[in-house]
């Protein structure tokens, strides 16, 4: 067990922390489930962070010079290479602390892609800090597409889902794969923390976020952010969504510390997936023969990570 | 500088074009979005904070009684807060004039 976490007793509903680390007036869509998934976050990790935001839909609606909705050191840099500059502020802030030239504080270094930037252009930089073992942490916001640049589809779409480039016809589905599973190749680096969270349960997203920044050594947080103009769903519905996809074992919940699989929220009486697939408008030409399909796998995956938490 | 906004001179950015005023987008009221303007039946408001925690404005306030308020110069108009209220204290009406 790591001992970091002794200390720590989590967060209660009565004690979240007032203040904002990402301002009001950020140009987000309405309902954007990204967002309130950042702010949820960065809530729990409070003021004393260094953040390295990658390209991406949190990075173009929180700094349209000369505006910007951060209230902690925030620095953008290109789609891939989010992980490498986290790992290099980490070093330099080591470096400085020891040669005496700033004091000797423990800051939390964040780094924030989107589904792309963390699991098509950027994995190989994220693996590599991981790797190299610096202190920081990697949030993942998946919203399941490249949403910033027009819903093109990503490693991350859903099996079956309508994106611009993997449109539905005679000939096609739309998405002809399942979804990568990146907190599964975050474990395979033997990181001391993996977890993932939604935003529809905050206190659970808050714990797992504070968790993963008191961990020495790389911690990787997957969140799932609905995303109602990709997704093509109403925009009051994001938090529902977010719930359905645990309810359904979509979108299963659970950590990974030091190995250990722990399932943050058994899902015992699992509701049908097209509870989840209707409502939006990407999974609407699906079939019955696709929907049952899906409802296979999605259950062969969750029966494996129950294994997989009762094997180690 | 010339009496011109449109034009920037070089020597007027900071350098690398840094922002120093942090969470400056405070400034810019993202109210003119709305469509749909929630309103909270005070009677049936429980103080639980959901709308709160579930607001990605960062819109809603607590006042000193404890009741959470919205900050209608920041509110786009999604509707979660009306969707995810456990007492249906919140309704969206339409935003008129």
């Amino acid at each position: 067990m790591i001992p970091e976490f002794e200390k720590f007793k989590g967060f209660k509903a009565k004690s979240i922390p007032k203040e904002e680390i990402v301002s009001s007036g950020h140009r987000g869509c309405q309902g954007c489930g990204e967002v309130l998934a950042l702010r949820m976050a960065m809530k729990a990790l409070g003021k004393d962070i260094i953040v390295c935001s990658a390209t991406g839909c949190m990075e173009i609606i929180t700094s349209p010079y000369p505006h910007t909705a951060w209230n902690v050191p925030w620095i953008h840099v290109a789609f891939e290479n989010a992980a490498s500059v986290a790992s290099g502020v980490e070093a330099a802030r080591k470096v400085l602390a020891r040669k005496g030239r700033i004091p000797k504080k423990h800051v939390d270094v964040v780094a924030i892609g989107g589904d792309g930037a963390t699991g098509d252009i950027g994995l190989q930089w994220i693996s590599g800090a991981m790797e190299r073992g610096h202190d920081f942490v990697y949030i993942c916001l998946d919203n399941e597409a490249y949403m910033n640049t027009g819903v093109q589809r990503s490693g991350c779409t859903p099996y079956g889902a309508m994106t611009t480039t993997s449109p539905p016809g005679k000939q096609s589905i739309g998405q002809v794969t399942w979804k990568k599973n990146i907190p599964q190749i975050m474990v395979a680096h033997n990181i001391p923390y993996v977890a993932t969270a939604s935003p529809a349960y905050f206190l659970d997203l808050m714990n797992k976020v504070k968790k993963a920044a008191l961990v020495k050594g790389p911690a990787y947080v997957h969140i799932y952010s609905p995303c109602p103009t990709g997704w093509g769903s109403a925009g009051e519905r994001s938090i529902e969504f977010a719930r359905l996809a645990v309810e359904t074992r979509v979108f299963p919940l659970y950590e990974v510390i030091e190995g250990r699989y722990i399932i943050s929220r058994k899902i015992n009486k699992p509701k049908p997936v097209t509870e989840y697939l209707k409502g939006q408008r990407r999974f609407r030409h699906l079939g019955e023969e696709e929907i049952q399909y899906i409802q296979r796998r999605v259950d062969a995956e969750y029966e494996r990570l129950v294994k997989l938490a009762e094997m180690t | 500088m010339a009496n011109s906004d449109a034009i920037v001179s070089v020597k007027s950015l900071t350098f690398g074009c840094h922002i120093l005023e942090p969470g400056n987008a405070a400034n810019f009221r993202t109210g003119d979005w709305r469509s749909m303007r929630p309103i909270m039946d005070m009677e049936k408001c429980i103080k639980c904070g959901m709308c709160w925690i579930y607001c990605p404005e960062m819109a809603y306030n607590q006042n000193e009684e404890g009741f959470f308020i919205v900050d209608l110069e920041y509110c786009k108009g999604c509707g979660i807060c009306a969707h995810e209220c456990p007492k249906d204290a919140i309704t969206m009406v339409p935003e008129e004039g």
